[in-house]
């Protein structure tokens, strides 16, 4: 497969640059925040992303989807990158999407899977419980109880957790900590007794949400894959999460620098343009060159994930590590280079470099990832 | 699709069937790679063979024309043979600069009769070409070079002197940039031309390195006699020839690290420093180094593979190479230096047999020069400001 976009795809990343950066440019993140909106995005976007076949993208046609890959998911991604739009898009059409169409039972697809193509349910996947993303490490407890399970603990950092109307949850039925067996997905209504969720606004202006299970009972139905079995369903789910976080800080990079080489054309200082001086052009000719090759492994790992995902852990471990170092320091070098201006509030490159440092914390960052890519290999 | 498939299927069982046992064991030293020419021996038997098997294929290049010795593969082709002598590690068989430099630039710039006369013999391994670039004050300004050629009749008459040629002492002719016009800007007034090495007035001196080996050479031309329908592409526009060249070249030399690289480096380092029970390396620091290096050697290769299929899409830059060779030959030196580390005291012997003759030092040595050779890494920077990012000045 050649590692450039089809035509089909550039045509699907040209109607999503279209329909973004016209209805959510980054002023539109900017007056979410300022008016301090707490659902943190705009209903009314989403209805046009369902429209637009963009929340199904993931949804096998069968179930009212378009029966896209990931790189078509990651093509959307890396738009939303572009302009920092807030958007279920991630939780929902990438996540929930894909951990129902991969581990749902018949009935639960039905469910499910139709709603979250039209629009009108939204998900959120709940893994994260310390401060570091360890999905090995769950501890939430899921203890038999009749017919079925009582939930108990805590999770973290559920993105859209807020606004969900259906929670996977992550929860160990059996073992310990750090162990691969015993790990079980739920599907659990987040109106359920014993559950509280708490909105998190974030640094970047996104909203996750921290939720607490107490006792909360659920059945048998609700077990999303098999009992016991379900660390293999939440891997490739999570690593589909990682190609597509990876896609959004490429987009997110090549933004900043972007914007970051015009105001090197513009702004004079010495009486030239800042852009004449070598110091300044090795260091643009550095980032555009780790962005390049960032976009190339990002990509490679999409791909993979569509052909085999059982053999892309490797590609994702790449993606996932090298799209957060390289977002780090495209708005590190973005922020610098804007001199005081970057500091300011008014310009937007601050909001990159918000959102910048929590796709890197979303389904491990890069010292996660480049560990994973030395046990992998055995070393 | 289907198509593609079936000749994959084809090259993976002719492959199987034709490439030696000893052809597809990692390269460990110089005299593993075969570089053709007049003067040339085979290392061994399997390495003859190899090559007389791919080159009556037509696969010493597969994707140059079959009427010059070539494949005729489509890129897609091309890349199913590259992919599936990887998968068993399959060496090349022929290493040429003819191939990796000088073809391109022939097939792009080159007269119908010189390519008739130049491709067969690079892509049947007869002749062994050099490079006359740079000269000892025309380095990173390569433009300024001086090497004088005046027309005399029918030809020219060449007087100079080149530095850094590699290899030009074993070297069976030389592609050499000459300025012919020595009135007009420096760029304008340059040509590009084929010579033979055994030409009168030729001559070589190899240069000792930091690595004690001698790749490189001085090479002086004083009143060397070449027919004027030696120039390829047009007198006084070899800029442009040699530019598109250096693109070649560049690409070249950013995939060095990837050839032959045996064992992982996780392993090599598990040797010597040792692991604990899990397999984990007992320097933490160390095999973070080595996990980093990997990451961003995956997503190299992953850009290199772009690269090429954005040049058949029609989607590349002509520049990017330079933002390639420097990421490469960056890498490359990360490479090395992991290498020494993990290594420790074992790779600082240089004589002894146990270190093949310090084999480990010298490579790394070597590796010092990639940033340099081909273009400075501060040049490449340079490019891809000015000519990718369109940066204002200079």
């Amino acid at each position: 497969m050649a590692l450039v976009l089809t035509e089909e795809q550039s045509m699907l990343r040209d109607s999503a640059r279209g329909l973004i950066s016209d209805k959510a440019p980054v002023a539109h993140l900017r007056s979410l925040r300022d008016s301090k909106d707490t659902t943190g995005f705009s209903r009314e976007l989403w209805k046009t992303f369902a429209e637009m076949g963009f929340s199904g993208l993931l949804v096998p046609d069968t179930f009212g989807g378009s029966g896209l890959g990931c790189v078509e998911a990651g093509i959307v991604m890396e738009e939303i990158g572009r302009t920092l739009m807030p958007s279920p898009f991630l939780a929902t059409s990438v996540l929930a999407a894909s951990a129902l169409s991969r581990g749902g039972s018949e009935a639960q697809k039905a469910q499910h899977l139709p709603k979250i193509a039209d629009g009108s349910l939204l998900a959120a996947l709940a893994i994260d419980e310390g401060a570091k993303h360890r999905p090995l490490q769950t501890e939430l407890q899921a203890t038999r109880s009749g017919n079925g399970f009582k939930l108990s603990g805590d999770k973290a950092f559920v993105v859209d957790g807020h606004t969900a109307d259906l929670l996977i949850v992550a929860a160990r039925t059996a073992g310990s900590a750090g162990d691969k067996n015993g790990l079980t997905l739920f599907l659990v209504d987040p109106k359920a007794k014993g559950l509280a969720v708490e909105r998190t606004a974030m640094v970047d202006s996104h909203n996750a949400a921290r939720i607490v299970f107490d006792n909360v009972e659920v059945n048998a139905d609700s077990v999303l894959g098999e009992v016991d079995q379900g660390f293999g369903l939440l891997e490739g789910v999570l690593n589909i999460g990682r190609g597509a976080v990876a896609s959004e800080m490429v987009g997110l990079s090549e933004e900043v620098f972007g914007r970051t080489v015009t105001y090197l054309k513009e702004r004079k200082q010495f009486g030239k343009a800042i852009g004449e001086f070598q110091a300044l052009q090795h260091r643009a000719a550095e980032l555009y060159i780790d962005i390049e090759i960032t976009r190339a492994a990002v990509l490679k790992a999409l791909q993979s994930l569509d052909t085999d995902i059982e053999k892309a852990a490797t590609a994702v471990a790449v993606a996932k590590a090298r799209a957060g170092t390289t977002a780090t320091l495209a708005v590190q070098e973005g922020v610098q280079m804007h001199g005081g201006m970057g500091m300011t509030d008014q310009f937007d490159i601050g909001f990159f470099m918000k959102r910048a440092r929590v796709c890197q914390e979303l389904f491990g960052d890069s010292n996660f990832h480049t560990d994973q890519l030395a046990s992998g290999k055995g070393y | 699709m289907a198509d593609l498939e079936k000749f994959r299927a084809e090259t993976r069982a002719w492959l199987e069937q034709n490439c030696p046992a000893e052809m597809r064991k990692p390269m460990t030293s110089d005299g593993d790679t075969f570089w053709g020419g007049r003067n040339t021996k085979f290392s061994s038997d399997a390495q003859r063979v190899w090559f007389e098997r791919m080159r009556d294929k037509g696969w010493t290049v597969p994707h140059w024309p079959k009427e010059y010795g070539g494949g005729g593969l489509d890129g897609e082709e091309a890349k199913i043979v590259r992919q599936e002598m990887a998968a068993i590690g399959a060496r090349q068989p022929l290493t040429s600069f003819g191939i990796s430099m000088l073809g391109p630039a022939l097939l792009k710039y080159g007269t119908e009769e010189q390519k008739k006369e130049h491709l067969p013999k690079i892509t049947a391994g007869l002749i062994r070409w050099c490079q006359g670039y740079s000269e000892p004050n025309a380095g990173s300004d390569l433009a300024s070079l001086q090497t004088r050629a005046v027309g005399d009749g029918d030809d020219y008459i060449i007087n100079g002197q080149k530095i850094w040629t590699s290899y030009a002492n074993y070297a069976d002719w030389i592609f050499c940039l000459v300025r012919t016009d020595p009135a007009a800007k420096k760029h304008d007034g340059i040509s590009f031309i084929l010579f033979d090495m055994t030409s009168k007035g030729v001559s070589t001196k190899p240069i000792l390195l930091i690595s004690g080996y001698s790749p490189f050479c001085e090479t002086f031309f004083d009143n060397v006699r070449v027919p004027k329908s030696h120039v390829v592409g047009t007198v006084n526009r070899g800029w442009d020839v040699a530019k598109y060249l250096l693109q070649h070249e560049r690409a070249m030399i950013s995939g060095m690290g990837e050839r032959g690289v045996g064992r992982p480096l996780g392993q090599i380092a598990a040797d010597s420093v040792g692991a604990d029970a899990q397999g984990k390396l007992d320097d933490a620091q160390l095999r973070s180094q080595i996990a980093n290096f990997e990451v961003d050697e995956a997503a190299l290769a992953a850009a290199a593979e772009r690269a090429v299929d954005l040049a058949k899409a029609g989607q590349s830059h002509p520049a990017f190479s330079s933002a390639m060779k420097y990421y490469g030959t960056e890498l490359n030196k990360r490479r090395y230096e992991i290498l020494m580390s993990a290594g420790g005291i074992d790779a600082l012997e240089w004589e002894s047999d146990r270190s093949r003759g310090g084999a480990r030092p010298r490579a790394w040595l070597r590796t010092k020069a990639n940033s340099i050779e081909g273009g400075t890494s501060e040049v490449m920077l340079g490019i891809v400001a000015k000519r990718i990012l369109d940066l204002p000045g200079a």
